[in-house]
């Protein structure tokens, strides 16, 4: 027969709530689902939980356990010690509804705003025809079963509500990238969407969603860095784009990937000043030799030294009311023109136009 | 009473299910101009149609171009032992092949032929590689791919109105418990959103039911919690009918070790790719199971069964590729001789016949499955298994062409697992998801033209609002009564052990007077705490509906005295032609489960045509047989 053991839910609503320790009975071979199956039927007929399958199939049933995000129903009881207490928490990077439940209207949300299949206009269903390798890239993002398990440990968001707006996350940047590999899809420009529209630059690649993805699909390996890539790999051609065209009036430059939107992504290195692509007004010796090694999505560059304002926070418009002869650099006054293309983590909006 | 908010909505056609027949009447809905929600009791994209692993069946003849819809739809019949609704069974066949190329163009990827065709898997019960499928995931790529349909249809109206919900939209984790009427005409839909508890009021002149199968009544059982019957019971308390309602399928390899995964289902394609069924003695025992009427079409040797995976022209499948339901019975019988497994199933061996690198290339999801839920290395070791409750074969009665429900109802249609006919006294696998696209599009299509058709909306009553209302906060406002979920399990125990896979006369007529007992605690249920979120509640709204559709099955099980698919009498183990010619219809009377018999629609010259003298000579009376031979006559001369 079973062995009872420790177990601390956190119960309550969105008003509040807390942790309720539970002595369950625990039988060979289960897994966290069971248990508090076996709490609802005894002790707590209201507890709230979503499940579906139990078969870690439908996602339904995402939740934080010790801490983790996992499926409840693909969580085994042996995994833990038999004295080990096991905490049981909601998904921390959305409202909580009731209990173990909580509001993921969010993705929701954002697979709204994603836009769809585009058929090829020329194809009559049952002419479609594809190859096994060409769409077995885009079929490992189909395996999503939309746990939400990566939106929520997406350091993005997870502390984060003032992201949500901007930041799609994981889960649909695979969504673009399938549709990106899709052998038929007749949109072109879903690399684009994703760095413009979803946010991509925001995420810095800590590969958390990958580690805690069921389906272990290689969201990071397979999705986002390769969109990240290619976006510039066709905008980035620093010979033709330096010097002359970068900063050319009304076209504003678009922020770069490890940049992060001016909102504040939350980075590894917000704490030590924050990082900035322009790699150009690097003082940093270890920055600087980073930056020789081309496109680098972790680097971290200080800031260059802001730019000489007046009293009123704006820059001085004309040499007749500045201490200096000619107009201030608005990107500050040690960087200097045109910058060095191996310093730039740059991807201009026009730059695959011919031109 | 205290008074109670409802939250109020106006549609033309509602759907009540997300699964794939909901989705895809939803779509077809829409496409006719209709303004339509959709209403599932879990979130979006989480319906049970996500589990579905094989395939999905259709004659496209990607693979062998032998293939066509006349050969698929004689394996629908064969399968369902010729007590399928054929002009279903034919509308199946002719049109699943498109229903699945329209997939693609909304943006499916299934698995490829090396011509870059939409590759084909061999299935139980079926003459060729029939079955579209993605790996083995075939149902979440179909339930994902209507979902995002529907989004792009919602794009769509965003672009041209400004509003994403404009004319589709999801209504997720909402609950209908009642049917409204306007005399015999559908009014509306009423029911609760699962997050807060507060109610909602559809009011609709079209309802399309696709809320899929009952197998929560069952202790072992492949389906979620969302499968208890609520749309068959929503039929009958509206006046419609049920049919077939003793045909409830058990998927012959269900998981029985460990505990924890007890009625998770092993695909059959693990026997499509040459998984073996062995007993405890660890012999290949299936090949002492072939009935005479599948004889000529398996093999009798185990190296001519070996052959056939490399070549299916020149061999005899396999007996472990019978139908399922053959199948389910040769372990129960395996296992009654006391030949099992410890657990009580038999083994099921794939990890003795095949590369460890092809067993994880072929079933990805199986080897996963179980390695991170039973650590069990399917490439290593043989699995256990065993009969589990899988699917309802008898569901609403339906009008074949158009879905719309029969009985004395008008403006309700019903598609998919919760629709009765189709697949006769059993369902051959692969035939579901096919059934949700092409019934599904129908009812969706014939919905909208009867909404469109209607002079004036049919009205929903206030005093129909109030008592629905009632019902529903009853559970909570009762604190005298028994837990929903002892009530639960007592079904569960009466229907898994009186109702079961091998039925006997004694046995259900205890099982009625158990239901009927079960009838009056279930009136008196009570459920603790409030109304949001809170499983104990919707549990005791949805036994009622569990119970109803318990009584129908037990009762058609008891009239029907033979053994046909899905229906297998201890006491009547023979296949009774006369019964073939009857269907047993289940309607309401007051709170009254009434039965009654009503002959089969006979099939049409050409379709029966298709099959051999010899083949119908097991399933039709003399007379029919007659009548066979007079057809073939004028068609010689
Ligand atoms: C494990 C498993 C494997 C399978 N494999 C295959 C296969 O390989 N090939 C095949 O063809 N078939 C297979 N099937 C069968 C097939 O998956 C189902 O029959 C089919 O998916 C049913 O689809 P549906 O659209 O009718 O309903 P479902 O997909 O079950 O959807 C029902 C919907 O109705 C909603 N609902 C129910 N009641 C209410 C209510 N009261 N109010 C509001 N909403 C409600 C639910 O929330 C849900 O959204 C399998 C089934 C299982 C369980
Ligand atoms: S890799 Fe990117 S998307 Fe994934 S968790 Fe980290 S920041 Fe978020
Ligand atoms: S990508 Fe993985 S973790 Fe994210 S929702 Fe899909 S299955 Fe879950
Ligand atoms: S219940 Fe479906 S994934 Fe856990």
């Amino acid at each position: 027969m079973g062995t009872k053991r420790q177990f601390r839910i956190w119960r309550g609503d969105d008003t509040g709530g807390d942790l309720q320790d539970y002595t369950v009975e625990v039988n060979e071979g289960e897994v966290v689902l069971d248990v508090i199956h076996r709490l609802q039927a005894t002790e707590t007929p209201d507890l709230a939980c979503r499940w579906n399958c139990k078969a870690g199939k439908c996602g339904s049933c995402s939740m934080e356990i010790n801490g983790k995000p996992r499926l409840s129903c693909m969580t085994r009881m042996s995994t833990f010690e038999e004295d080990e207490t096991v905490t049981v928490t909601p998904l921390r990077t959305f409202p909580v509804i009731r209990d173990l439940v909580t509001d993921v209207s969010f993705n929701y949300e954002k697979a709204r705003e994603t836009p769809a299949f585009a058929p090829p206009a020329d194809l009559a269903p049952g002419e479609y025809r594809m190859q096994q390798v060409d769409v077995e890239r885009s079929q490992e993002f189909r395996k999503c079963i939309e746990c939400f398990l990566c939106q929520n440990v997406c350091h993005v968001i997870r502390d984060h509500d003032e992201n949500k707006q901007a930041f799609s996350g994981p889960r649909f940047f695979i969504r673009a990238a399938e549709l990106d590999m899709h052998p038929l899809d007749a949109k072109t420009d879903r690399k684009e969407y994703a760095q413009a529209e979803q946010g991509l630059g925001f995420c810095n690649i800590t590969k958390c969603c990958t580690e805690v993805c069921p389906e272990h699909i290689k969201i990071t390996d397979n999705a986002i860095i390769p969109m990240k890539e290619r976006v510039v790999d066709r905008r980035y051609d620093p010979l033709v784009w330096l010097g002359s065209k970068i900063f050319r009036r009304g076209q504003v430059p678009q922020t770069s990937v490890t940049s992060g939107h001016s909102s504040g992504a939350v980075r590894a290195g917000a704490a030590h000043g924050g990082v900035h692509s322009h790699a150009g007004g690097s003082h940093d010796a270890q920055a600087e030799r980073q930056a020789q090694q081309g496109v680098n999505w972790h680097r971290e560059v200080p800031h260059p030294t802001a730019p000489a304002v007046d009293a009123s926070g704006k820059l001085p418009l004309t040499e007749l009311t500045f201490d200096r002869a000619a107009a201030p650099s608005p990107f500050g006054d040690d960087v200097s023109f045109p910058l060095p293309p191996e310093h730039l983590n740059f991807a201009h909006p026009q730059q695959d136009e011919k031109h | 009473m205290t008074e109670t908010r409802i939250e109020r909505h106006h549609y033309d056609v509602v759907v009540i299910g997300a699964g794939g027949a909901g989705l895809r009447a939803a779509i077809e809905a829409r496409l006719a101009g209709k303004k339509t929600a959709i209403i599932s009791k879990s979130l979006f994209g989480k319906a049970h149609t996500v589990m579905a692993e094989g395939g999905a069946a259709a004659a496209m003849g990607n693979v062998n171009s032998r293939d066509s819809w006349q050969v698929h739809f004689r394996d629908t019949m064969r399968g369902g032992k010729f007590l399928n609704n054929f002009r279903m069974a034919e509308l199946h066949a002719k049109e699943s092949p498109q229903r699945i190329w329209e997939l693609e163009t909304y943006g499916a990827l299934f698995d490829r032929t090396k011509d870059g065709k939409i590759s084909q898997r061999n299935f139980g019960g079926h003459e060729y590689p029939r079955l579209a499928h993605v790996g083995d995931r075939t149902g979440l790529e179909l339930i994902r791919t209507l979902q995002q349909k529907i989004v792009s249809l919602q794009q769509e109206d965003k672009r041209d109105l400004g509003d994403y919900e404009a004319r589709i939209r999801v209504f997720s984790e909402t609950t209908i418990t009642e049917l409204l009427l306007d005399g015999d005409r559908v009014a509306g839909a009423f029911g609760y959103y699962r997050e807060s508890g507060e109610f909602v009021l559809f009011e609709a002149p079209a309802v399309v039911l696709a809320t899929g199968g009952v197998g929560r009544s069952y202790k072992v059982t492949s389906n979620s919690w969302e499968y208890t019957g609520d749309g068959h019971a929503l039929a009958l308390r509206a006046g419609g009918t049920l049919i077939n309602m003793e045909f409830l399928q058990f998927h012959p390899t269900g998981m029985v070790w460990p505990p924890s995964v007890k009625g998770i289902l092993v695909t059959e394609s693990v026997r499509g790719d040459g998984g073996v069924l062995k007993n405890s003695d660890g012999k290949r025992f299936m090949f002492d199971y072939v009935p005479d009427v599948f004889r000529k079409q398996y093999a009798e040797t185990e190296e001519e069964a070996d052959r056939w995976y490399e070549d299916p022209d020149n061999n005899r499948r396999p007996p472990e590729l019978l139908p399922r339901d053959e199948v389910a019975r040769a372990i129960n019988s395996e296992v009654k001789a006391g030949r099992g497994t410890p657990a009580g199933g038999v083994y099921l061996d794939i990890a003795s016949r095949k590369s460890a690198e092809e067993i994880r290339r072929r079933l990805p999801s199986m080897y996963h499955q179980f390695k991170e839920l039973a650590d069990v290395d399917i490439t290593k070791e043989p699995m256990e298994v065993g009969p589990t409750c899988h699917y309802v074969m008898g569901g609403v009665e339906v009008d074949p062409d158009s879905g719309a429900a029969f009985g004395t109802v008008q403006g309700l249609f019903a598609a998919g697992e919760v629709s009765g006919g189709m697949h006769g006294s059993n369902r051959l696998g692969g035939n579901s998801l096919s059934d949700l696209l092409v019934f599904g599009k129908r009812a969706g299509g014939h919905a909208a033209s009867y909404a469109d058709g209607l002079a004036a909306r049919p009205q929903v009553s206030v005093s129909a609002v109030e008592a629905a209302v009632e019902t529903a906060l009853a559970p909570l406002q009762r604190d005298t009564g028994e837990s929903p979920y002892v009530l639960q399990q007592d079904l569960q125990a009466v229907m898994g052990d009186l109702v079961g896979i091998i039925r006997r006369e004694g046995e259900l007529v205890d099982a009625m007077s158990r239901l009927a007992e079960l009838r009056e605690r279930v009136a008196k249920v009570s459920a603790a705490g409030g109304r949001r979120y809170n499983p104990g509640w919707h549990l005791a709204l949805d036994l009622r509906n569990m119970l109803v559709v318990s009584e129908c099955t037990a009762k058609a099980a008891l009239e029907r005295q033979e053994s046909r698919g899905g229906h297998t009498r201890e006491d009547f183990p023979g296949m009774e032609p006369r019964w073939r010619q009857v269907n047993l219809v289940c309607k309401l009377d007051g709170d009254a489960v009434v039965l009654t018999h009503k002959p089969l629609p006979k099939m049409r010259a050409e379709l029966i045509g298709l099959f051999d003298r010899a083949e119908l000579s097991k399933y039709l009376t003399d007379e029919e047989l007659a009548e066979f031979d007079a057809l073939a006559k004028e068609a010689g001369n």
